[in-house]
C-alpha cells in the first residue's frame, strides 16, 4: 500500500488509541505508585510519604492469609500447567495435520472448553470429586480445571502454526532418511519453537491468574488469586497494592522473558 | 458432548498424502490417535464428565444438611418459578449487551487504527503487543486497581471537587452497575481487538485500492468493504465477550460491592450455601442459554477457517 497521507482521520484514531492505552494501563500504574505509600498512607491518594513498608509487610506473618504459601503454590501450578499445555497441544497439533476419525468432535470439544463458563467447570469438577469421595487439591482438581482453559488456547495456536507450515521441510528430511521422530525433533520443533514459547506463556500466565476455575477445585490450600480475592474483603491497607505490584511484576517478567526469547530466536534465524 | 457426529465436516489440507509407515514400530494410522489422546483425556475427565455430573446432580434432592441422590424436578421448578431468577437473568443479559456493544465499538476502532493506519510493521506489532499484554496479567488486580480512581475519595472525585464541578463525591462511581460495566470493558476489550485485527489483516489491500479507484470515500470503504470482511473477527470476539460476561461472578461481586447480581454470582452463592442441586440446575439453564447464543453467532463464522 502506498504511503497514505496522514489526515484528520489518522490523528483522531491515534488519539483514541492513546486514550485506550491509558485506560488499559492507567489504573494498574496508580496501584503501582500507591504501593509505595508511607506507613500511614491509605488506599487512595494523596501519597503519605513514600516507603517500602507495605512490601516488608507482605513478607511478614499476615493476620489474614498466607502470601508465601499461596504464591509458591500458584507458581508451581503455573509451571506444571505450562509444561502439560505445551506438550499436549504440540502432540495434538501434529495429530490434526492428518485426517482421523473424531477430529471434528475433538475440535468442538476444545471450543466448548473455551466457551463453557468457568464457574461451571469449577462446580462440575468440585461435584465430581465430591461424589467420588476424593479430596480436591490444587495439584489435582485445580490442575485439571486450569488445563480446560489453557489447552484450547494452545491447540488453536498450534492450528494457526501448522496451517502456515510448509510440509516441504519434512519431506526433505524424509528424503534424507530421517525417521518420523528425527524429523519432528530436528526439523519441526526448531521451526515452531517461538510458537511453543507463546503456548507456554499462555499456559503459565492463564493458570497463575486463574480465579473462577480454582474457586471450587483448590481444596483446603489457596492459590494466589484466591488469596488476593480473600484479601479484598478483609484488608484495607496498601499491603493489597504491594501484593498487586509484586504479582503484576512477576507476570511482566514472564511476559518480557517469553517475548524476548521469541525475538532473540527470530533475530538469530534471520542472521543465518 | 462427545456424541456430536462432526467427523465429516472437517477437511484438513494435505491430508491425502499419508506419509509412508516407518520408524518406532507404531502403525502410521494409529499415530494421530496417540498424539491427540492426552488432550482428549483431559477434556473428557475435566470437562465432559464434570458437566454430566452437573446435569445429573441438578435432578437430585437436598435438604439443609445433605444432598440426596434422586430424580426430582423441584430444582428447576423452584428456579424457573421464582421472579428473582428472571430478574437476575435479565440483569445478566443487560450487562452482556452493554459490555458487548461497548467492547465492539472500542475494539473495532482500535483494531481498525492498528490494521489500516499504522504503516510500519514494527510499530504495528509493538502497539498490538501493548494491547494484549494486560491479558496475561491478573484480572483481580486489574479490578482492584480501579478503587483508587473511583472510590469516594478517589482520584476522579477529588478532581471533580477541586475543579468545583460537584460539591459532594459522586457515589455511583464505585460499587454500582457503572463500575461493573467499566471493569468488564477494561478487562475484556482485547478479546474483541485481537480477532477483529486478525480478520482485518487478511483483507486484501487491493480491494481497498479498487474501492478508492471506483470513487468510494473513506467512510464508504469502511462500511462497504472493511466491516463486511471483518465480520468473522467480530463474531469470534462477540462469542468471547458473551460467554465471559454471561458466566462471570467475580467482577460483578467485586465491582458492585454486593449491589448487583448476575447468574454466576447466584450460582456461587448457592454453592456457598451448599445447595449443590439448586446450583447445578441453575448452571444447566445458564449453559443452555450461553450455548444457544454461541450457536446463533457461529452461523456467521466458521472458526476453523479463521486460524
Amino acid at each position: 500500500m502506498h504511503q497514505a497521507k496522514r489526515g484528520l482521520a489518522f490523528w483522531c484514531l491515534a488519539a483514541f488509541f492513546v486514550l485506550f492505552v491509558l485506560f488499559l494501563y492507567g489504573p494498574i500504574s496508580t496501584i503501582l505508585i500507591l504501593s509505595f505509600q508511607g506507613p500511614d498512607g491509605g488506599l487512595t491518594f494523596p501519597m503519605n510519604g513514600s516507603s517500602l513498608h507495605w512490601f516488608r509487610n507482605l513478607t511478614e506473618q499476615q493476620a489474614v492469609g498466607d502470601f508465601g504459601g499461596s504464591f509458591s503454590r500458584s507458581a508451581i501450578l503455573g509451571l506444571i500447567v505450562m509444561a502439560i499445555t505445551v506438550v499436549f497441544s504440540f502432540a495434538a497439533g501434529l495429530a490434526f495435520r492428518n485426517r482421523f476419525r473424531g477430529a471434528g468432535a475433538i475440535f468442538y470439544l476444545a471450543i466448548a472448553s473455551l466457551i463453557v463458563p468457568s464457574i461451571l467447570v469449577s462446580l462440575g469438577i468440585g461435584l465430581m470429586f465430591n461424589i467420588l469421595g476424593l479430596e480436591p487439591t490444587w495439584y489435582s482438581s485445580a490442575l485439571g480445571a486450569h488445563l480446560t482453559w489453557t489447552l484450547p488456547f494452545g491447540l488453536l495456536i498450534m492450528f494457526a502454526v501448522f496451517n502456515r507450515f510448509s510440509p516441504a521441510y519434512e519431506e526433505a528430511a524424509r528424503d534424507l532418511g530421517a525417521t518420523p521422530w528425527q524429523s519432528v525433533r530436528h526439523v519441526v520443533l526448531p521451526i515452531i519453537l517461538p510458537s511453543l514459547i507463546g503456548v507456554g506463556l499462555f499456559g503459565f500466565t492463564l493458570s497463575y491468574d486463574e480465579f473462577a476455575r480454582t474457586l471450587m477445585t483448590a481444596g483446603s490450600f489457596n492459590t494466589l488469586p484466591l488469596e488476593i480475592y480473600g484479601m479484598t474483603t478483609n484488608v484495607t491497607t496498601p499491603v493489597l497494592y504491594a501484593l498487586g505490584t509484586t504479582t503484576t511484576g512477576l507476570s511482566f517478567t514472564v511476559i518480557v522473558a517469553a517475548l524476548g526469547t521469541v525475538l532473540m530466536l527470530q533475530r538469530r534465524r534471520a542472521r543465518r | 458432548m462427545l456424541g456430536i457426529p462432526m467427523t465429516t465436516t472437517v477437511t484438513t489440507e494435505a491430508a491425502d498424502e499419508a506419509p509412508p509407515a516407518r520408524g518406532l514400530g507404531i502403525p502410521t494410522a494409529w499415530r494421530p490417535y496417540l498424539q491427540v489422546a492426552p488432550l482428549t483425556a483431559v477434556f473428557v475427565l475435566f470437562l465432559v464428565i464434570p458437566i454430566l455430573t452437573i446435569v445429573i446432580v441438578s435432578f437430585w434432592d437436598y435438604d439443609s444438611v445433605q444432598v440426596i441422590p434422586d430424580f426430582v424436578l423441584t430444582n428447576y421448578q423452584e428456579l424457573l418459578g421464582s421472579p428473582v431468577t428472571w430478574k437476575i437473568y435479565l440483569n445478566t443479559v443487560k450487562f452482556t449487551v452493554l459490555v458487548w456493544a461497548l467492547t465492539l465499538l472500542i475494539g473495532f476502532i482500535v483494531a481498525y487504527f492498528l490494521a489500516f493506519h499504522v504503516q510500519s510493521v514494527v510499530w504495528q506489532t509493538a502497539l498490538f503487543l501493548v494491547c494484549t499484554i494486560p491479558f496475561w496479567t491478573s484480572n483481580i488486580i486489574r479490578m482492584i486497581s480501579w478503587i483508587p480512581f473511583l472510590g469516594r475519595n478517589g482520584l476522579i472525585n477529588q478532581t471533580l471537587i477541586n475543579l468545583g464541578i460537584v460539591d459532594h463525591p459522586l457515589e455511583f462511581l464505585l460499587f454500582s452497575d457503572f463500575s461493573v460495566v467499566l471493569a468488564f470493558v477494561h478487562l475484556y476489550t482485547l478479546f474483541m481487538v485481537v480477532p477483529i485485527f486478525n480478520s482485518m489483516m487478511r483483507i486484501d489491500r487491493s480491494l481497498i485500492e479498487a474501492a478508492r479507484d471506483a470513487g468510494a470515500s473513506g467512510w464508504q470503504i469502511l462500511t462497504n468493504v472493511i466491516v463486511p470482511l471483518s465480520k468473522s473477527g467480530i463474531a469470534i470476539g462477540s462469542i468471547f465477550i458473551v460467554t465471559l460476561v454471561m458466566g462471570d461472578f467475580i467482577t460483578v461481586r467485586l465491582m458492585s460491592g454486593g449491589q448487583s447480581a448476575s447468574v454466576g454470582l447466584m450460582i456461587a452463592n448457592q454453592i456457598s450455601l451448599l445447595q449443590y442441586p439448586a446450583a447445578a440446575a441453575n448452571a444447566v439453564v445458564l449453559l443452555v442459554i450461553v450455548l444457544l447464543m454461541v450457536a446463533a453467532m457461529l452461523r456467521i463464522v466458521d472458526i476453523r477457517k479463521e486460524l
